[in-house]
């Protein structure tokens, strides 16, 4: 074996960077560029769970069990969104419980949109429109980011993305065209969720700290103005078929850009959502300790149950032994175990052997995941 | 408040269909095997992106070091011969 020295990996990074590669766990990586991943996948995913809780707050009211049914899946399609970040985060040498510690103590932050109330029906719409659309702007470049894992989980949160902001729009299609008291509950609703959507996009790029170096390293691809035109320009003829206006009274065509021009953000609110001191920064963060806390019995039981079923196995292989040496498959354990064995491997074919098959061909995939021990 | 729950952390396979080969999905913590296959389907197939699934402790899986990724993978590396575009064959010859 050759050995690499410091000097090699570094130009190893750059031009796997340069040459649109991508950073795979257990590649070599600046210190400085693992930090930045782990501060902005953990944000990621804090962002999708705390994100379930506005939502969450109109599922006993949704308008009817269609719309019900739409806002659990969402919903739970969030938990999800933030078990691949969380995944894709642990990758980098981060455990899940000091990425949730850090949450919890308000060490790590998530976007401030979600520190904003639900207040009618209509934010729903609102939420799955412009908050969806404005994540599904920012995240679409990030399938490309350069770590591996990352633009992994990004690839199949945008597929599921697609599916949160048509349903919003068609929900706020229905309002806008429902009763005039309906049509003005959308219309609210808009007015109210359009500026926090432009702001998601973070400070504006004079003032973004982490901008440079994240392009530089290609974890970012666009910078945070730029995205936000894309959004605008993609939103104003969506409001205009809703039938609903955007809260902005200096929107409008600029034939020289071929971009519409907007009026100036209240960064000043922004800053002090970022603070803490939105509307629901309390509120939100409380909930997610209850929950937390709240949870401990469910992990405790499965925790049980686990080591439970380890000892069972572990008596009924040593009577096993003690036996005859059967072959496992006659052997002790449970009906359940045998079943369990059975039905694997009539789906599976077999496993063993093609896992590594498998490993052979793909090891840069398949490892990927599982640096998160190491 | 947080209790260190280590789990073990499993890696999860999808087969999309039967006659594919299951493939990397990502990966997941849970207790035990069969709460990773439940957890696996919660997470990747709620959109029946799968018809059969495989968890694997990712602890059991040994890997080939990135460091060493050109020396590992070299002997094939001057073989070109062992791919039927090396071969020069005239034009007009069928089926082959």
């Amino acid at each position: 074996m050759t050995s690499v020295t410091a000097q090699d990996r570094t130009t190893a990074f750059d031009a796997a960077v340069a040459a649109d590669e991508r950073i795979e766990p257990r590649d070599w990586m600046p210190d400085a560029y693992r930090a930045t991943l782990v501060r902005q996948i953990a944000q990621h995913a804090h962002s999708e769970i705390i994100g379930m809780q506005p939502e969450a707050n109109w599922i006993s009211r949704a308008p009817s069990l269609r719309r019900k049914a739409i806002l659990i899946a969402k919903v739970q399609d969030e938990a999800g969104h933030g078990l691949y970040l969380y995944g894709a985060a642990e990758t980098l040498g981060t455990g899940r419980d000091e990425l949730l510690d850090k949450l919890h103590s308000g060490r790590q932050k998530y976007s401030s949109i979600f520190n904003y109330p639900t207040l009618t029906w209509a934010d729903v719409g609102a939420i799955g429109w412009l908050v969806d659309g404005a994540a599904i702007t920012n995240q679409v470049p990030l399938c490309r980011c350069s770590y591996g894992p990352y633009a992994r989980a990004m690839v199949r949160i945008c597929k599921e993305e697609s599916f949160h902001q048509r349903q919003g729009y068609e929900s706020l299609l229905t309002l806008s065209r429902g009763t005039p008291a309906q049509h003005e509950m959308a219309q609210d609703a808009v007015n109210r969720w359009w500026w926090p959507s432009l702001m998601m996009f973070g400070p504006p790029d004079d003032e973004s700290a982490h901008s440079a170096q994240s392009m530089a390293w290609k974890i970012k691809r666009h910078s945070n103005d730029e995205l936000r035109q894309r959004f605008v320009d993609i939103c104003v003829p969506q409001a205009e078929t809703l039938g609903l206006t955007l809260p902005d009274p200096e929107l409008k065509w600029n034939e020289d850009r071929r971009h519409y021009d907007f009026g100036p953000i209240d960064w000043q609110e922004f800053h002090e959502v970022l603070k803490g001191n939105g509307p629901c920064n309390e509120q939100r963060i409380t909930q997610r300790r209850r929950a937390h806390d709240e949870g401990a019995w469910v992990r405790e039981a499965a925790a049980a149950y686990a080591a439970k079923h380890d000892t069972a196995r572990q008596t009924a292989q040593t009577a096993q032994t003690a036996q005859t040496g059967q072959a496992t498959q006659t052997g002790q354990g449970t009906q359940a175990e045998q079943a369990a064995r059975a039905e694997q491997s009539r789906q599976a074919g077999q496993p063993g052997q093609a896992v590594q098959a498998g490993l052979t061909s793909r090891p840069a995939q398949t490892t990927a995941a599982g640096e998160a021990t190491a | 408040m947080t209790e260190s729950t280590d789990w073990p952390l499993w890696e999860v396979f999808v087969r999309s269909r039967r006659g594919l080969s299951h493939t990397h999905a990502g990966s997941l913590h849970a207790p035990d095997a069969e709460m990773a296959l439940r957890n696996g389907r919660d997470l990747y197939t709620r959109r029946n992106e799968g018809v059969s699934l495989w968890v694997v402790p990712s602890a059991a899986i040994t890997a080939s070091s990135p460091d060493e990724k050109d020396s590992f993978f070299e002997p094939a590396g001057d073989k070109p011969y062992r791919h039927p575009t090396f071969y020069d064959i005239p034009e007009g010859v069928k089926h082959l």
